[in-house]
Order: structure tokens, then sequence, then C-alpha cells
């Protein structure tokens, strides 16, 4: 691991600007920085969301396990419980087809001259997440340690390897993307 | 060319995670950088009380990597957006105006109020449509998984409940 690059602050901050750019010209070279196109996956009418997620996921995944059996990277999985993943992610999915952009994409849209992302939809984040930092103390002793998980992954519940979740994962996402394109959505 | 097949767009941003693991030992992330910055602005009115808000002291109000990332976004959009000739000054985007009309006032008010859950949703859950739909899922994590799959569901719900 490259450690000492990875405790070399300054020069992380340009090299996330860096791959931040990268990651904008992707999202946007994609379509995703527009409402429209996350608009329509939402109501079903056009798959391009899903196929650029899931796309990433299977490479990203097959890669950054490589990765890790090398001793080139370790993984973060985030902590969760029913409580927090679930309410939240519903609350998320709500504001998602309201806004119709998500945090990154909208820095995207932005980007190319939307400016009810900028007046609106920034500004709506930032007071929703100024919200949640008012109410976390209250929430954190209830609703989001419901149910508890914390770091878990997928191999360790299925009690697997992780290489055969990944190679079932890969599969079934394949599979999916398949379908989606022999239905011709 | 104005649009990748969205496999490509796709395949970049796997492949784009590949080096965020490896040259910054960080997944790709989005909505925490809002609450970083939901902390500055706090900061600028409240001072150090900001501090001792238990959420602030888990996450400071700072630029950090993420926050980094997300401005490297918007300039790598402008700029993808100004090579293929697309970067236009928009406020109400065609498949709004589509059901709602072209009012930007009435498009304000949903994009504020839409963004308002989506940063709380995205904090109750612990991550967003990167960080959870793509990093945490690719991770293999329960938690992203479970919270995608909710994004989905509450996306495509509340979109056939307004869009007509």
């Amino acid at each position: 691991m490259l450690t000492s690059l990875h405790a070399n602050k300054p020069f992380q901050r340009i090299l996330a600007l860096l791959l931040g750019i990268i990651f904008g010209f992707l999202l946007q070279k994609g379509g995703v920085t527009h409402l429209d196109v996350i608009i329509n996956q939402l109501r079903l009418t056009d798959f391009t969301v899903v196929k650029i997620m899931l796309s990433a996921v299977i490479t990203g995944m097959i890669g950054v396990h490589f990765l890790k059996a090398l001793g080139m990277a370790r993984l973060h999985p985030k902590p969760g419980s029913f409580g927090s993943s679930v309410i939240g992610g519903l609350i998320f999915g709500v504001g998602f087809g309201v806004l119709g952009y998500c945090p990154g994409t909208i820095a995207g849209a932005v980007g190319q001259g939307f400016l009810d992302a900028l007046a609106g939809g920034i500004p709506g984040i930032l007071i929703g997440a100024e919200l949640f930092a008012v109410v976390y103390p209250k929430l954190n002793h209830t609703v989001l340690n419901k149910g508890n998980f914390g770091e878990l992954t997928l191999p360790e519940l299925l009690n697997l390897s992780p290489w055969v979740v990944v190679a079932s994962v890969s599969f079934f996402l394949i599979f999916v993307l398949i379908l989606i394109e022999k239905t011709g959505w | 060319m104005k649009q990748w097949s969205p496999y490509a767009s796709g395949i970049g941003i796997g492949i784009l995670s590949w080096l965020t693991f490896v040259l910054s030992d960080k997944p790709i992330g989005c909505s925490t950088a809002y609450a970083r910055t939901s902390g500055m602005i706090e900061r600028l009115f409240r001072g150090d009380k900001t501090l001792q808000r238990p959420y602030y002291q888990k996450f400071h109000p700072e630029i950090d990597w993420q926050w980094m990332l997300v401005a490297g976004i918007f300039i790598g959009s402008f700029i993808s957006a100004g090579l293929s000739g697309q970067f236009e000054i928009i406020w109400v985007p065609s498949r709004w105006a589509a059901s709602f009309g072209a009012s930007a006032l009435i498009r304000f008010m949903a994009a504020l109020s839409g963004g308002i859950l989506m940063g709380f949703g995205a904090r109750w859950a612990g991550g967003c449509t990167s960080g959870h739909g793509i990093s945490g899922t690719l991770q293999l994590a329960v938690s992203s998984w479970l919270a995608a799959v909710c994004f989905f569901i509450g996306g495509i719900i509340t979109a056939a409940v307004l869009y007509h």
C-alpha cells in the first residue's frame, strides 16, 4: 500500500480534484448530469443510469478485490442498520424523485449550466445535511441503531469466500444488463 | 462526441474507483462533502459552537479529499459539456417542463425541497448514489446494497406519483 502517499494531505487534495474532474467528465459523457435522464430512469423508460451504475460496480468490484488480494488496497465498507439504511434510503429516494439529480451528478449539472441545480438543489442538500446534524444526537440513540449490523459485507453474511460472491454478483448483474438490452430498454 | 455508451462511462467509473482505492485509500463518495460544507456555513454564523455538535465532531467541517472530488466533478462536467457544445444556461430542464410547465419559480421550489429531503436522507443513510450506490455495492457492503435498493424504491414511487 502507498501509505506515505495516502498521508500526504496537500497532494491528496490535488489528486482528488483531478480524480473528480475525470469522474465529472465520465458522468457528463454518460448523460446522467441531466435531470431528464435520471427522471426517465425512475419512470423506467430509459435505463441509462442503471447501465452506468451496474457496469461501474462490476468493473470496480472485480478490480478492487484483485487489488485487495495483491495487498494494494483495503476495503472500507460502511456500517449500517435497518433503521439507517432503509429509512434513510427511502427519504433519499423521495428527494431523488423530486430533485432529479443526486449529490454527485448535481455538481456536474451545475457545471453544464443547470441553474435549478445551482440555486435550488445544492442549497437544499446543504439545508438537509444541516438539519440532520441538528437532530443527529436524538436519532443516533434510537432509529439509527435499530437492527444494527455494523460494517457487514455479503461474503461475511453468507459465510462464503469473497471470490464466490464477486463471481456470483458479476454474473447476476451481467444477466440483468443482458435482460435490459434484450427487452429494448 | 456528445454522449458515450453508458457502458463506456460505467467501466470508466469502475476503473476510476481502482485509482481512488490505490492512490488515496478512499472510495468515491459525495454526500459527506455537503455535510462538511453545511458545518462550515453554520460555523460562519455560530463560530466554534458548531463544533460541539456530535455530528460535526464525527465529520469535521473542512475542505477534505471528498470535497475536492465534488469540486472536480463540476469542472470535469464543464469541460466535457464545453468540448461537445452542450454547455447551456437552463433554469427548467425539459422533462420537468413537459410535466409541470416552464415556471422557473416552481422548479426552484421543487429543487430546493427535493434537495432538503435528499441531503437529510443521504446523511440518515450514511451515503448517496456514489458512496453507497457504486462504491459501497462494489465492496459488497450490506448497508450499501440495502440503501441503494431503497434509493430506487423511493425514487421510482415518487417519480410515478409526480410525473405523467
